[in-house]
């Protein structure tokens, strides 16, 4: 099981290094403004437009210009330094990770315990009342964006524009040390609104799942043993959850994208909303950089489902 | 037999399942009885209405929307109308079932010993600990060699015959009264099958339970069945201690069953014959004689007479639900009996053929 583990991490990172050279030309290769050229001030100069150039590197090849970056990471875990404000990309996403980390982290639990405790409910109420609200209310948050979603909330129950002012609205996140309260407060919305989508899906698996297993033999022999009826759905739900777990794996891919979206909303200060700027501003490094940690929770969550998965499957073994 | 009170009283019981195509007559007013220490055996087809019969003595088809009717006297209570949780204490503690498909019947993702436990404290306020050697004796008791070892292991780590040992610890947690046995031995390998069968029978010795043992094989009940009733469309159509079962069967049915398993004092030259067509639908069952459209003896008015289940001339514990005549009916069995096809027992007998 350990060797598994250490094999999964060395593949990771072949995978990172893979991800890393795929954005690197993709980047470069997409039509975007020239970042020399966006640095450069109206009306510029060929010569300064060839500093900058070479200043930021850019003069050199693309492999060279990959060597150099991935010197860097490798030799002084350094990502590169912001084309716009000179930082360095580690620092940039240092300060911001603790937002992001409180923000998906929070979302991952709630989607997790209320997509499927609503996929349990739904699975043992099946085309009752409760039921048909929950899958409604599922194909809802489903179907509607994050960015709309998040207004709408916003709309309705932030402490300034809202219709219930309540919750405290966009930009009004803390850290964690500073005011935990307030930290909790200002994350219930956007907390909410990034789980949703996969809540959803979740709960529709979860009760497809248990409606599945609860039609089982072993769940009649369940029954026939004289387990009170609780026991009956935890060997339901025991079962059920296998081939969810799988997903979740690739539901945090989909989960950090959202991210993006609604940290914009919500104005708080996390690796999205940098990532959304540095788009916007052509600012590769800092791209760059957000995208490998992207990758590397995805990565890792993976390895982590399949590591569970072993755990939770008897019948599932490494070697 | 009746000289005793029954430990299993089942008295007109109907299940019935609304569907949207139509009712499902899954079983439709059967009764029999069951003694400690005996055991009787239920013989059909698939959709015969054996395995639903026995659910609903646990109750376990109460959640499927079934229409439940007649009695189930069990300790001098009606099953039928207990409340559930009253249910749920015989289940698994008087009363106790196993499946045919040991594999899927046991839950993959638990440990062995452990449903082995839950059986236990379901019905006993013991510790864990307490439960767990409760286990590795039950383990021991159905054969289970190195039961220490192999009450920590998972159910894919057992053989079938192994699996099925187990289930059957598992139902003898609590020292059940009456054990119900459905198909026990239909998923298993010939060799481990006679295993299983034999295991039954000591355990019942040593333990002195009842057993229903329900199968599609006359082989099964021969070896097992002290009564045997024989269902047929959700009905009884014959029932008679064992012997007489296999000596002097009755009913059309149960010839057919009999006729269609191979025998090894049997002339090579004697061919299986095989009932022809399939059971009915339970939804719009034929009229008359339900049996009527495969049976090679049926007379027109079969096709509008309900045959009701009476006891055969000068034999008190044999009855039959059949509408020839009894001197007929051995006239015929004789003949089949020796090799003849039906439509010859019929020409012999001095009937006319079976409508086409």
């Amino acid at each position: 099981m350990i060797r598994y583990v250490i094999r999964r991490l060395l593949w990771g990172v072949v995978l990172l290094i893979v991800v890393a050279a795929l954005t690197f030309v993709l980047f470069r290769v997409l039509p975007s403004a020239n970042p020399a050229l966006l640095r450069a001030g109206r009306d510029p100069n060929p010569g300064l437009v060839k500093n900058i150039e070479a200043l930021l590197g850019l003069n050199k090849s693309l492999p060279e210009q990959f060597w150099d970056y991935m010197k860097e990471i490798f030799l002084h875990f350094q990502f590169g330094y912001s084309y716009y404000s000179q930082e360095s990309v580690r620092s940039l996403i240092g300060g911001r990770l603790s937002a992001t980390v409180s923000l998906t982290v929070g979302a991952a639990a709630l989607w997790i315990l209320g997509g499927m405790s609503v996929g349990v409910i739904s699975a043992l109420r099946r085309h009752k009342l409760a039921d048909r609200l929950a899958m409604g209310g599922a194909l809802v948050a489903i179907s509607a964006p994050e960015f709309w979603l998040g207004f709408v909330f916003l709309l309705l129950f932030a402490s300034d524009i809202g219709k219930f002012r309540i919750l405290p609205g966009a930009g009004s996140y803390v850290g964690l040390t500073s005011d935990p309260w307030k930290w909790f407060t200002s994350l219930i919305m956007p907390w909410i609104v990034l789980a949703a989508g996969s809540a959803a899906i979740f709960a529709r698996l979860m009760r497809s799942s248990l409606s599945e297993t609860m039609g089982e033999d072993y769940i009649r022999t369940a029954r026939a043993k004289g387990l009170p009826e609780r026991r009956v759905v935890r060997h339901g739900i025991r079962a059920a959850i296998n081939p969810i777990i799988t997903l979740f794996g690739l539901e945090v891919g989909v989960l950090l994208g959202s991210a993006v979206l609604v940290e914009s909303v919500f104005n708080i200060p996390g690796i999205g909303e940098l990532n959304y700027k540095a788009i916007q501003q052509s600012d590769f490094p800092v791209t760059q950089g957000t995208v490998l940690l992207a990758s590397l929770f995805i990565i890792v969550a993976n390895i982590v489902v399949d590591v569970a998965y072993a755990y939770l499957d008897p019948r599932v073994r490494y070697s | 037999m009746s000289a005793r009170e029954a430990l299993l009283r089942v008295e007109d019981l109907r299940v019935e399942f609304p569907t949207e195509d139509g009712v499902v007559h899954a079983v439709d007013g059967i009764t029999y009885e069951v003694h400690s220490g005996r055991t009787l055996g239920i013989v059909g087809e698939s959709g015969s209405g054996k395995t639903v019969s026995s659910l609903t003595t646990l109750g376990l088809t109460r959640r499927q929307g079934a229409r439940i009717s007649g009695r189930i006297l069990f300790g001098g209570e009606d099953l039928v109308q207990l409340p559930e949780e009253r249910l749920r204490a015989i289940r698994g503690n008087d009363i106790a079932m196993i499946f045919q498909d040991p594999l899927s019947s046991l839950h993959p993702l638990y440990r062995v010993g452990a449903q082995l436990v839950e059986a236990v404290r379901a019905h006993r306020d013991v510790p864990k600990a307490r439960a767990r050697e409760r286990a590795i004796e039950l383990l021991e008791l159905v054969g289970i060699p190195d039961p220490r070892r192999r009450v920590d292991e998972y159910p894919h780590e057992f053989s079938g015959g192994m699996r099925q040992r187990a289930m059957i610890a598992m139902a003898l947690a609590n020292e059940p009264k009456l054990l119900i046995a459905d198909e026990p031995t239909t998923a298993l390998d010939v060799t481990v099958q006679a295993q299983i069968l034999a295991l039954m029978e000591r355990l019942q010795r040593e333990l002195g339970m009842a057993i229903v043992i329900i199968t599609h094989d006359l082989g099964v009940v021969a070896e097992m069945a002290d009564d045997i009733a024989v269902m047929y469309a959700g009905r009884i159509v014959e029932t008679a201690p064992a012997a007489r079962v296999f000596a002097a069967p009755e009913h059309p049915y149960t010839w057919g069953l009999l006729k269609s398993i191979p025998r090894l004092d049997a002339p090579r030259s004697e061919d299986l014959m095989p009932i022809p067509g399939t059971p009915p639908s339970l939804i719009s069952r034929p009229f008359g004689c339900h049996f009527h459209p495969r049976c090679p003896y049926a007379q027109p008015e079969h096709r509008r007479i309900d045959p009701a289940l009476r006891p055969v001339p000068d034999e008190p514990e044999h009855h039959v639900a059949c509408l020839l005549q009894a001197p007929v009916r051995r006239r015929l069995w004789q003949r089949v009996n020796s090799g003849e096809t039906p439509a010859q027992a019929l020409a012999e007998a001095g009937l006319p053929g079976a409508p086409a």
